[in-house]
């Protein structure tokens, strides 16, 4: 089997025979992933703990999955049956990242334990062999051939090792599964993202956290090279009831996999930054509208829920029910966005963006000054509403731990529970706006206007309409939010700064993730909160490297993170599925034509 | 192919009279009247910056008449343009305005827009209400896409079709609007031959489904087996109008379209240099062909 594709294609950066390659590669990685076994320092110095035998623990957990990954994909190209489902897309070039994100992953930790506690002596000889071993993975897969044909032989190392890494268009799925079975996939396809996802929570801040982060920045690509997310992704359409269910279920039992609320008030934080990020979506991704300000309304959203909240330092000094307070909230917002908005919507383009940027620090500047010397007494100034009171919903208290199925979840839990409601909500939102007339006229506007209008779309309206429902459901998560921070203060709700709700970072977020997308802005919001808040050893540099990841995600990835599938076409316009796909079997032909001749 | 007349304005769709446009000192539209009746294709031609398009956006509300009324089936039609689209008008764009990045349906589904009515709460209640008219939609859409023949490719992007198919598309995603008069501006703009005679078929099609058509187009051959009648813009102004054999014969179109420059006021200077070109014309050719002189037409235009 292999020696067919070999004829054809480029061979791999290391001159191996295929088979080969491809048993070095699997015997490797099954060996690094026993390695995880051993011990590979003798100091609990280094944060996870690495020193026990037979128990993989911290980022030897990281590496044994990535052993087990690099195996099952390896072994997956020999040929087995049923193994093959694995890999629809690409044999080799999984493989090959695979086993580079586990040699990263193993060396990186290796390298950090050196330098943390100062030189090679503190390697038991279970990590050199680990070392040793993931080399020889990564050798192996060097060895691989490349997955697709080629007119030209690549003629450098790195032209070959480019190639290597290319991706195949996904073959059609050969035999289809009972509906259990495929609902039992996506049902481990969350299971494990949620496990991922807490793994990455749970780890500690530091060399850790960045040794999780480079293996999962190698071995998404790998499953995608593989094709198992695009199979994933068609699995979950052809199932979108159990799909969602299964999200769903994977998010909210998140807090039941945390001991303490150390981690939860992160994955609250996420949440809350997420919904807003999606309520920027429906204006930036699906309207057009370009929203600079767009922390204010997640503020007018707080300051509203905070005023009514109960608090001794409220001006109102009332206290509304949770129901009450989230309609205040969201509706607070509302009149705020049509406010700024009816005047404003009339307007094409960058004036917008300059209008909503003011608006923003408008908002801020205000909260600053109705303070009772330079304004009325309304928000306390910069000291801002403080001792926001848990929330209580029929008798159930946030701010006090109950026990859920007998596992105790304390305030952030309760927060974090909420949220996941809210965002669900939200989610449900975006759906139904985005996939009916309504949505259909905003993405219309977004791509002419002119040509909307002479559909007879009132475009004025349809803008309203979306930069109202944005400040709504940011107004809505905003209420929430005065409760699980228990302030609200101006600095909050700034246009930029390092912490993650500005508007700065939800734009970023949405751009990062895809816009126009549902799960773009979640995945976009989760990495810009996680990041930062994991990696607060880099302090000053955070906001020059975030700038650079930008940057570099524009450059090479402009669609974003999870595209929207018009975004994809339109910023990659070979290898799209529109376009009738004669040219791949036509060029196939005449390779195959010039090769007879020669 | 020859154009059986159908009704020559029995009932009146379109009525613009004394349409006139001005973009500060410059007159692009001069005291335009002109009707369209029912089942009636009507050609405006004339050469590039007669001022047709700017015609075609007065029509539509995308420009505000300086002077001038224009009523749709007995009422004035509203400034502005949405309004326009909902009253029964629909229009197609010079350089195609497609929503690249929307399917062909979509961008179908949007031209119904003004035909169904269900709003943001509905969107979100998905009532079987909601549901109904989002299948009745979809049905609608693709009744219209078998009828311009892109049924197939209902799920490309508008972007990725071939030329001929996105000026197709235009045309499918106006009628979606159920449109009592359809304009077409240049609808076979960059087309070859039989592109053109398709798209001939096409507006015949559409004339028997008893929507009017009004349509701006510089392919003479088109244009006179299509049109019922046909008038002709010159400098902002109507010059003939009438029968394409009536238009044909006309000595004054055959000299603008030659293309004797206006320079100078536009106005009463512009009738007595049309007449110093007529003779001019008579002595230059005596067939001239219809493509080389729009070729004239289009270096020497006037002011757009």
């Amino acid at each position: 089997m292999t020696t067919d594709t070999t004829k054809n294609t480029a061979r791999g950066v290391l001159p191996l025979p295929g088979r080969t390659a491809r048993i070095t590669t699997a015997a490797g990685a099954l060996a690094t992933a026993v390695t995880t076994g051993l011990a590979w320092t003798w100091s609990n110095d280094f944060p996870g703990e690495l020193t026990y035998y037979g128990s993989p623990a911290g980022l030897q957990i990281v590496t044994l999955v990535g052993g087990i990954l690099t195996l099952l994909l390896a072994t997956a190209g020999l040929g087995l049956r049923g193994l093959q489902w694995l890999t629809p897309g690409g044999r080799n070039a999984s493989v090959l990242l695979a086993a580079l994100a586990t040699f990263a992953a193993t060396w990186f930790t290796l390298i950090a334990i050196a330098i943390q506690l100062g030189g090679l002596v503190n390697l038991e000889p279970g990590g050199f062999l680990a070392g040793l071993t993931s080399l020889v993975t990564l050798l192996g897969a060097l060895g691989l051939p490349a997955d697709h044909t080629t007119d030209q032989p690549p003629t450098g190392a790195w032209q070959r090792f480019t190639g290597a890494l290319a991706a195949t268009p996904v073959k059609r799925r050969t035999r289809e599964l009972p509906a259990w079975a495929e609902i039992l996939i996506i049902a481990g396809a969350f299971a494990a993202g949620l496990s991922a996802f807490t793994y990455g929570i749970d780890t500690d801040d530091g060399a850790p956290f960045v040794g999780y982060l480079l293996f999962m920045v190698l071995a998404i690509p790998a499953l995608n090279r593989a094709g198992l997310i695009k199979r994933l992704t068609e699995l979950t359409h052809k199932h979108r009831g159990p799909a969602l269910c299964a999200a769903f279920l994977a998010a909210a039992s998140f807090p039941f996999t945390q001991d303490t609320d150390q981690y939860t008030i992160i994955g609250a934080n996420i949440l809350i930054f997420a919904t807003v990020a999606l309520g920027l979506n429906v204006v930036v991704g699906l309207a057009g509208l370009l929203d600079l300000g767009y922390v204010a309304f997640l503020g007018v959203g707080a300051y509203a829920a905070a005023l009514v909240s109960g608090s001794a330092e409220s001006a109102l000094g009332i206290q509304f029910p949770f129901w009450a307070a989230l309609l205040t909230g969201a509706a607070a917002s509302l009149v705020f966005g049509v406010l700024i908005g009816a005047p404003t919507l009339r307007l094409r383009g960058d004036y917008l963006a300059i209008v909503t940027l003011g608006f923003g620090e408008i908002f801020r500047i205000a909260m600053l000054n109705l303070n009772g010397t330079t304004g009325p007494d309304v928000t306390n100034g910069a000291m801002g509403i403080p001792n926001i009171p848990n929330l209580e919903i029929f008798g159930f208290n946030f701010g006090e731990p109950h026990d859920i199925l007998g596992i105790p979840i304390a305030t952030y839990g309760n927060y974090y529970l909420l949220m996941i409601l809210v965002t669900a909500f939200v989610v449900l939102v975006f759906r139904r706006a985005a996939a009916s007339r309504i949505g259909r006229a905003w993405i219309a506007i977004r791509e002419d206007e002119t040509a909307a209008i002479a559909m007879g779309i009132n475009s004025f309206r349809l803008r309203l309409l979306a930069f109202a429902l944005g400040a709504a459901l940011a107004g809505l998560a905003g209420t929430v939010h005065a409760h699980v921070v228990t302030t609200a203060t101006p600095e909050q709700f700034q246009f930029a700064g390092p912490q993650p709700p500005n508007s700065a970072f939800l734009l970023a977020a949405v751009i990062l993730g895809g816009m126009g997308t549902l799960s773009g802005p979640l995945v976009g919001a989760a990495l810009l909160f996680l990041i930062p808040a994991k990696l607060d050893f880099l302090q000053d540099y955070q906001l020059l490297l975030f700038g650079i990841a930008l940057v570099l995600l524009m450059r090479f990835r402009p669609e974003g993170l999870i595209p929207d599938r018009r975004k994809q076409l339109e910023f990659h316009e070979t290898g799209q599925l529109d376009v009738p796909d004669q040219r791949l079997p036509d060029g196939d032909a005449s390779i195959g034509v010039t090769k007879a001749k020669a | 192919m020859t154009t059986p007349t159908l009704a020559t304005s029995t009932d009146t769709v379109l009525e613009a009279s004394g349409v006139t446009m001005r973009f500060g000192g410059l007159t692009a539209v001069r005291g335009v009247d002109l009707t369209v009746g029912t089942g009636e294709i009507v050609g405006l031609i004339g050469p590039n910056g007669a001022g047709k398009t700017t015609f075609f956006n007065c029509l539509t509300g995308l420009y505000v008449p300086t002077e001038g009324t224009v009523s749709y089936q007995g009422t004035r039609l509203s400034r502005k343009p949405h309004l326009v689209t909902q009253a029964g008008v629909a229009r197609t764009f010079q350089n195609i305005r497609l929503f690249a990045n929307m399917t062909v349906l979509e961008n179908v589904l949007v031209g119904r827009h003004t035909r169904t009515k269900e709003g943001l709460w509905s969107a979100l209640l998905r009532g079987p209400g909601f549901k109904k008219a989002e299948r009745t939609s979809e049905e609608r859409a693709m009744e219209l896409l078998e009828f311009t023949g892109l049924a197939a490719k209902r799920d490309h992007l508008a972007r990725n079709l071939p030329y001929g198919e996105q000026r197709k598309l235009e045309i499918a995603r106006a009628l979606a609007s159920e449109p009592g008069l359809l304009l077409l501006d240049e609808p076979t703009a960059g087309m070859n031959p039989q592109e053109t005679r398709a798209t001939e078929e096409l507006v015949f099609a559409i004339r028997d489904k008893g929507i009017a058509v009004l349509l701006i187009e510089h392919d003479m051959r088109f244009v006179f087996n299509l049109c019922d009648r046909v008038a002709v813009l010159v400098q902002g102004e109507k010059l003939v109008e009438g029968t394409s054999e009536v238009v044909q014969a006309d000595e004054r179109v055959i000299a603008a379209y030659l293309g004797e420059p206006f320079e100078g006021d536009p106005g009463e200077a512009e009738v007595s240099e049309v007449e110093a070109a007529e003779a001019h014309a008579a002595e230059a050719a005596a067939d001239p062909a219809p493509a080389d002189a729009e070729d004239s037409a289009s270096t020497e235009g006037g002011p757009q």
